[in-house]
């Protein structure tokens, strides 16, 4: 459902046919890639976008202090409340501290929670995946059912599930959050996994005797990893959101320490006069949701397509 | 019809047992016990005696051992009672019951933003023949599922009802108050919708039969709401299916964000105090809407296309 969601509305998704590739061109050499890149690039002045943001996130969460030096926790009071300037970009909040310094740093926890949320997600997804469409039979069958029923509990119920019985902070709202996309990778991982146990070299594998941990390894989970991956790029912008969410409901880290969305929750109170407060965490968390989904729009075939 | 019926209704008991297994799991099996949280003094500030923290472990059902303890609720569960709240002692169904019609208001209001946007959009995109306004058209659903839910319901308070003075910002009080949240709630169910039924309808509209209506003379609007809607409705049905128990856990940040009462509401408060059998009455009760409103999704399908029932593998 999710995957649908952003890749309609590209007008370059539709009317290519993909496996038309029957007769199979020799792969490009690094040269011929590099050479490519600047023109794929220029058509594409949205996913240049998307990259840099992408990249200032990144470096928001690992070296705050290159984008904003301040203390995110030091405010003077004589400032606060006050609108966007050339001194405080994002405006101040009810303490005199500087929104902007407080979103960069927010970026290092929001985006922790994401990666940890996704790499659960990922790993026990994949794993579920992988034995269902490897082992087949009533495996497949029981694991299926297990991951229909987590499919029937809307997400964030579940997630809200996981936190009554975990308690609160960053990394327990992570967990949560990705416990609750763990069905969606199994499925995609099950069904890659089912694709390529059928295929030639599996087969083949097998007649000269190839142990079944071997060919699993070496076999079919490199051939199976790229949609996952692809998957695990889309996921993580909607756990950006999904962690914002449970922040912004107060589940996340207690609150003097900036999170993207508790910064959201903050401004709140605050929303008759000072509209900075809100407005500006929530567009860098649209900007981040947005930036991300794009590339991984990119990943997903767009490279191969675009010739 | 009456086995495709039977399969359906059978698949739905399945899931919502499961479901209950599954919250189960989650809330009985992982450290974090109800007692214990009220035992650190919780409720009235005063630390519990270890006596009184057995008594009430003895009251819950909290001392036998846990395949006991399963076999006991799921049997009550199944009577259609859902146990007591830990926090007030009220029982959890009418607690559910009585939070549910504020939620259904806005629940309602939700879908029908969610259809008419959705619904519209995807039309209008799929009739307009100017390239780049479908194209604007058709960025605009993946737009909106990237803006955080609680995020997009504060900025309309903050233009609407801080801004213009058009609608209340908070509170539950006749129709205006609806508008807001209900808005909130169904423009990422609307995106959705937007997305599946333009997908569905551009399909169909390159169908044989669309061409023989255009050929006889039939107008564009004609065959857009006449032969191709009714046909690219059945995988927005399906969407809606989805959207419809996604709905309830959209109350959850809307309630939050509007302070409204609600399900919502009582959700993120039962949350905060560990109150575990409310929030295992809430997570089975939306797997319930869920299965219940597929369910009817199902029953539907073979109307609108007789060859499901039949067992006739049908076009997608």
């Amino acid at each position: 459902m999710t995957e649908l969601l952003i890749r309609e509305g590209t007008p370059d998704s539709s009317g290519t046919a993909p496996g038309s590739s029957v007769a199979l061109p020799t792969p490009p050499t690094r040269r011929e890639r590099l050479r490519r890149l600047p023109r794929f690039l220029g058509h594409r002045p949205g996913l240049v976008v998307a990259s840099l943001v992408v990249l200032l996130v990144l470096v928001a969460a690992f070296a705050p202090g290159v984008l904003a030096p301040g203390d995110p926790n030091v405010g003077v009071v004589a400032d606060k409340l006050r609108a966007p300037s050339g001194a405080h970009w994002f405006g101040t909040d009810y303490l005199g501290r500087d929104v902007y310094t407080r979103v960069v740093h927010g970026a290092s926890l929001s985006l922790q929670a994401t990666v940890i949320a996704v790499a659960v997600a990922l790993v026990v997804g994949g794993l579920l995946g992988l034995l269902a469409g490897f082992v087949g039979r009533w495996v497949d069958e029981a694991l299926m059912r297990v991951v229909d029923v987590l499919l029937s509990i809307p997400a964030i119920l579940l997630s809200l599930a996981l936190i009554t019985a975990l308690g609160y902070g960053t990394i327990k709202v992570a967990i949560a959050v990705g416990v609750a996309s763990v069905a969606n990778f199994a499925r995609v991982m099950r069904a890659e996994t089912m694709r390529i146990r059928r295929s030639t070299y599996v087969e083949a594998a097998r007649s000269v005797g190839t142990r079944w941990y071997v060919t699993l390894w070496r076999h079919v989970l490199p051939n199976a990893a790229g949609p996952v991956l692809v998957l695990a790029v889309l996921e993580f912008g909607l756990a950006i959101l999904a962690v914002s969410s449970l922040s912004f409901l107060g589940y996340g880290a207690p609150p003097p320490a900036p999170e993207w969305g508790s910064l959201i929750a903050e401004g709140r109170n605050y929303l008759a006069t000072s509209w900075w407060l809100c407005a500006m965490p929530g567009l860098t968390i649209a900007a981040t949701v947005l930036s991300v989904n794009r590339i991984s729009r990119a990943l997903d075939g767009e490279w191969s397509r675009a010739r | 019809m009456i086995r495709y019926l039977a399969r359906r209704v059978a698949t739905a008991v399945g899931v919502l047992w499961a479901a209950y297994t599954v919250t189960f799991v989650v809330l009985y099996l992982l450290p974090g016990d109800p007692i214990t949280t009220m035992a650190g003094g919780g409720l009235d500030g005063e630390p519990l005696t270890p006596e009184a923290i057995e008594a009430l472990k003895v009251r819950y059902g909290l001392d036998q051992p846990l395949v006991v303890q399963y076999g006991h609720r799921l049997g009550e569960a199944l009577s259609g009672d859902l146990g007591t709240s830990i926090q007030n002692g009220q029982d959890v169904r009418t607690a559910i019951l009585e939070a549910l019609p504020p939620t259904l208001q806005i629940a309602v209001g939700g879908l029908l933003v969610a259809v008419v946007l959705g619904g519209g959009l995807a039309l209008a995109a799929t009739s307009t023949s100017l390239r780049w306004l479908r194209q604007l058209l058709m960025a605009l659903p993946s737009l909106a599922v990237s803006l955080p839910v609680f995020w997009v319901g504060l900025m309309l308070v903050q233009i609407f009802a801080f801004g213009l003075h058009w609608l209340p910002s908070v509170g539950a009080s006749g129709f205006s108050a609806l508008v807001l949240p209900s808005t909130t709630l169904g423009l990422p169910m609307g995106a959705l919708i937007a997305q599946v039924l333009a997908k569905s309808l551009t399909t169909v509209l390159e169908e044989p039969y669309v061409q023989t209506a255009r050929a006889k003379g039939v107008g564009r609007a004609a065959i857009h709401l006449r032969h191709a809607l009714q046909n690219a409705a059945i995988p927005a049905l399906t969407v809606l299916g989805y959207v419809a128990g996604n709905l309830l856990a959209g109350t959850v940040v809307v309630e939050t964000v509007f302070t409204r009462p609600g399900l919502g509401r009582l959700t993120v408060q039962a949350v905060g105090v560990q109150d575990i059998p409310l929030v295992q009455g809430i997570v089975l009760f939306a797997a319930l809407v869920f299965v219940g409103v597929n369910l009817v999704v199902d029953l539907i399908y073979p109307v609108l296309d007789p060859r499901i029932a039949k067992g006739v593998p049908a076009t997608s």
